[in-house]
């Protein structure tokens, strides 16, 4: 999958944006991303239910994925079942 | 990726929240976001290769950088204080482009039939027209977005090309999103077709603070907009932030009501060197606001270092000379970028040894039309020179092509000058190579007096610099004159300064 692919959620209306990514399924809310939306959404898992955020960043702990939240939603995300972080980034001064 | 996203993401958050205040009007990112869309379908309908402006800042600019980011042509904003010849010539390099601005001297200077002009009013109601019914989905984004002549102070222009990924790479890094509170304000004074002026609107927009156009700086006018809008944050490179020191100076002179900038919390420079005691001086006049120097290149899609409000704090309060100093500094590369110095061979250098810098990073393009510039392992050469001192700070010391060779030495420029203008008579100073029979090349000083100094002695400039440097460093020859040339962004022109010598 090419950075700057467009996935959606089949469990909630959360939207990321593939800023970087390697072998495995992006999944939110327990369910398997994809480009276009399915016709009935689902709802997330009970596993998977603590929402993403407008605007922040989940990676895996490799540093393999990474993943832009460009529309909240209900669901959380998870890669091949692993639960991915918010990117911690240290806020820098606005420099221009 | 498309940089468009960032304008999608606000305006999908805050569709009715103020964006942009430019001349008095007000767009919300809804408004801006219609207005790209309309551009966009504008710029599809017209075929052309390159989206181009030749205008002052205004909302136009908002919608040309986001309308040919959707519709994935790239984006030129032109210098509009060009020469005809230089211009016409750049325009010759973009046909067939759209041009938004000033049609008049576009058809004097490039009377391309294959062009397509609109008036700055033109731009802005077709976009608006367009709106309801254009696209929303935007271009794929896997080719450039904004493509920028450099300055040529030293050769012809060249034609740095940046990707969409190398800019939204340097956002998603440095900037959080939403992140700004809804009063926040960013007062934009940098041209529109300066790297700091497109990367104060992409980061502003994605940050979702309001942008305060100010599309032709004057101090008073700045004075007087920071004040009114309440400006939590500006931009200004050194030659605009010391007229405005002065112009406070002169309201305090003159008894005269002093604007109120109790909400500037904070202020970014760069683009030139900023001379020592002015950051001092500001430092004092602004005790509550925080000062960021941001060094970058247009190649780099702007920042790559930078020194923070508490470093300038520091340093500004510190008796030790090394804390001291690092005010002349532009402090530390950014976590998502590398640095390094290099000697002529390519070798990396240990701290404190000076060098050319190279950078490394998502964000670096390091990419012209011609050619790339990146070696094999991704390293920019910036042509800029400089070291890094024992603490990971970096000081610049000119640019690689202003190195003075004398008999086989290499001698920077910033080292002479920074011993001279401790002088109490120096205002400013500039170091550049003259011919010279015997070196090859010799070091010429020129010298602004300070104003109420008469001229400081040529032959104690020289045991200045014979003391305190070297003696291959001591000046040939030193002329006196008024001002230095500057371009307009504060760079100084060291190849007129050159000519001064050959007369």
């Amino acid at each position: 999958m090419k950075p700057g692919t467009k996935l959606k959620s089949a469990a909630c209306d959360t939207e990321v944006m593939v800023i970087r990514c390697g072998d495995g399924a992006i999944e939110c809310g327990g369910a398997a991303m994809g480009e276009a939306k399915p016709e009935a959404v689902g709802t997330p898992s009970a596993d998977f239910a603590a929402g993403t955020l407008m605007g922040k960043r989940y990676v895996d702990a490799a540093g393999t994925f990474e993943l832009l939240c460009v529309k909240p939603g209900k669901g959380s995300l998870s890669v091949d079942g692993v639960a991915l972080q918010v990117k911690d980034a240290k806020p820098l001064p606005a420099s221009d | 990726m498309n940089i468009a996203l960032f304008l999608e993401m606000a305006a999908d958050a805050a569709p009715d929240r103020i964006a942009l205040v430019c001349d008095g009007t007000r767009w919300t990112y809804a408004d801006l976001l219609a207005g790209a869309r309309g551009a966009a379908a504008l710029i599809r309908q017209s075929e052309v290769a390159h989206v181009a402006l030749l205008d002052e800042s205004s909302e136009a600019a908002v919608m040309a950088l986001f309308g040919a980011a959707l519709a994935g042509v790239p984006y030129v904003p032109l210098n509009y204080r060009l020469a005809d010849a230089d211009l016409g010539a750049l325009l010759a390099r973009i046909s067939p482009a759209l041009i938004v601005g000033d049609g008049a001297r576009v058809q004097r200077l490039c009377p391309d039939a294959a062009n397509v002009i609109v008036s700055r009013a033109e731009f802005v109601a077709q976009a608006q027209a367009l709106a309801g019914d254009a696209p929303v989905e935007a271009d794929a984004g896997d080719d450039v977005a904004i493509q920028l002549f450099t300055s040529g102070t030293t050769a012809a222009p060249k034609t740095a090309i940046l990707r969409h990924a190398n800019l939204v790479s340097y956002i998603l890094g440095t900037v959080e999103f939403a992140a700004a509170p809804e009063e926040d304000a960013a007062l934009v004074s940098v041209p529109p077709y300066h790297i700091a002026g497109i990367a104060a609107l992409l980061s502003s927009i994605y940050a979702m603070r309001r942008i305060l156009m100010l599309p032709a700086f004057a101090p008073d006018a700045w004075l007087n907009l920071a004040a009114t809008e309440r400006a939590s944050n500006a931009f200004v490179v050194p030659t605009m932030l010391a007229r405005i020191i002065e112009a406070m100076g002169q309201m305090v002179a003159k008894g005269a009501a002093q604007p109120d900038l109790s909400a500037l919390r904070a202020i970014a420079y760069g683009g030139g060197k900023m001379p020592t005691e002015l950051i001092h001086q500001a430092l004092d006049l602004f005790p509550t606001t925080g000062f960021t120097n941001a060094y970058g290149l247009t190649e780099t899609s702007s920042t790559v270092a930078l020194l923070g409000p508490d470093e300038h704090r520091a340093a500004h309060g510190s008796d030790d000379p090394v804390v001291r100093a690092r005010l002349g500094s532009v402090g530390r590369p950014l976590p998502t970028v590398e640095i390094e110095i290099r000697d002529e061979d390519g070798q990396v250098l240990p701290p404190g040894v000076p060098g050319e810098i190279y950078v490394r990073g998502e964000q670096v393009s390091g990419e012209y039309r011609e050619r790339s510039a990146l070696d094999a392992d991704g390293w920019f050469p910036t042509r800029d020179a400089g070291y890094i001192d024992a603490d990971g700070y970096l000081f610049l010391s000119g640019r690689a092509d202003d190195v003075i060779v004398r008999g086989g030495e290499n001698i920077s420029p910033g080292e002479i000058e920074d011993v001279v203008m401790t002088h109490p008579a120096v205002a400013e100073a500039a170091a550049v190579a003259i011919p010279s029979h015997e070196w090859g090349e010799a070091v010429g000083l020129i010298v602004v007096p300070r104003a109420g100094h008469s001229a400081p002695d040529e032959d104690e400039l020289k045991q200045m610099v014979r003391a305190r440097l070297r003696s291959s460093r001591v000046p040939e020859r030193v002329l006196f004159t008024d001002a230095l040339p500057y371009n307009e962004m504060g760079k100084l022109l060291r190849r007129e300064i050159k000519t001064l010598f050959a007369r």
